[in-house]
């Protein structure tokens, strides 16, 4: 069912999902899990779960889902699962997926939330966040070096990927101007390089 | 709560979230203000405690929406923020999901794949500017690369290692 890395990125249309059937009730609890699993940011375990773990979206298919919901305004992760979700089951599977996403933690924050306000303590919370962000900071970084088997074996998008991150991690400009400038180019690429 | 300051409330973070193009983090700094300085919701201590808080709670990293919410007004409380902020972005969202399923070749495939390298790049920079702001010396850039290598070459469930990381954390270690 997978083929290697290389032919992923060149066949796009050849999802490996189409031979499962995954249905809303699938998305809700999937998505429920990855998100109970989301300490520090939910793109790592996202990734973890639809791509190594369920199978249902190739390392492309994800890459480019993940370029969407980037790209559109509002929280990423509620973004990916609501394209997710739409792909595999419609409207009501966008629906589901946002809802696994957003149910269980709301509960379980607003159980943190009145243990904090009976007994506070949030000098431990701050001290234990302090090396879990260390942590997460990590499993964001590992997140991107697994994605970049996608990249094909000519230079541009290589040239494309190290531009970003200099322009927007390096030189700190603004997001909006750096992918404003670079995606059109970008695009254009791509597009002239189908036909 | 009145029901007059919920409709409030809840206005107004719907306007936030029109102003919140570069992410719903973009819009922390006028939240502070609407229910802190305004409002009096909340001291400024207790919103910077809310927000640290929903940092260690799973889920998407706008846990803070519902928490700040629920300290203000209990259940509507939470709705009145959560809601607004949310609903225009994934209204948008849900439309571009149709065009993607409806519409799979085409501009919108060009733009998926040019937009690749650019994700790819933008993930990374993430994880370094996030990288440089949450360690303090260098044991929490140790703790950073010892991830990221663990991640790579061992099959060790992630959990463990944000589980070690806050007792690391709590143990004044990192």
């Amino acid at each position: 069912m997978h083929t290697n890395p290389a032919d992923k990125s060149r066949s796009p249309s050849k999802d490996c999902a189409d031979s499962q059937r995954v249905t809303a009730s699938d998305l809700f609890i999937e998505f429920t899990r990855l998100t109970l699993h989301s300490f520090g940011g939910a793109l790592f375990w996202s990734r973890r779960m639809l791509v190594e773990r369920r199978r249902w979206l190739t390392e492309q298919e994800f890459v480019e889902l993940l370029a969407l919901a980037q790209l559109l305004p509002g929280a990423n992760g509620l973004n990916l699962a609501a394209l997710v979700g739409y792909r595999f089951a419609g409207f009501t599977g966008a629906l589901a997926s946002m809802a696994g996403f957003m149910a269980a933690p709301v509960l379980v924050i607003i159980a943190i939330g009145a243990l904090y306000q009976n007994y506070g303590a949030t000098s431990a919370v701050r001290d234990a966040l302090t090396g879990m962000s260390a942590v997460a900071v990590g499993l964001l970084i590992a997140t991107a070096a697994k994605m970049v088997v996608v990249l094909q074996r000519r230079w541009t998008p290589w040239l494309f990927a190290a531009l970003t991150f200099a322009a927007v991690g390096l030189m700190r400009w603004p997001l909006l101007a750096v992918v404003g400038v670079l995606a059109p180019f970008a695009i254009a690429l791509t597009w002239r390089g189908r036909h | 709560m009145e029901l007059a300051q919920l409709v409030a409330l809840f206005a107004y973070f719907l306007m936030l979230a029109f102003l919140a193009v570069g992410g719903a983090p973009s819009v922390l700094p006028e939240m502070h203000r609407y229910v802190v300085e305004v409002h009096g919701w909340m001291t400024s201590t207790q919103f910077a405690e809310l927000y640290t808080l929903a940092q260690v709670s799973p889920g998407p990293n706008i846990m803070y929406l519902p928490l700040l919410g629920w300290h203000i007004g209990g259940l509507a409380g939470a709705i009145a923020t959560t809601l607004p902020i949310l609903a225009p972005s994934t209204t948008l969202t849900l439309l571009i999901a149709y065009l993607h399923v409806r519409y799979p070749k085409g501009v919108l495939a060009a733009i998926r794949r040019g937009l690749t390298p650019i994700t790819i790049g933008l993930v990374l920079a993430s994880g370094w500017i996030l990288m440089t702001a949450v360690n303090d010396d260098w044991r929490g850039y140790a703790l950073t690369a010892a991830t990221v290598l663990l991640v790579l070459r061992t099959s060790l469930n992630p959990l463990w290692l944000l589980g070690g990381g806050a007792v690391l954390g709590l143990l004044g270690i990192v």
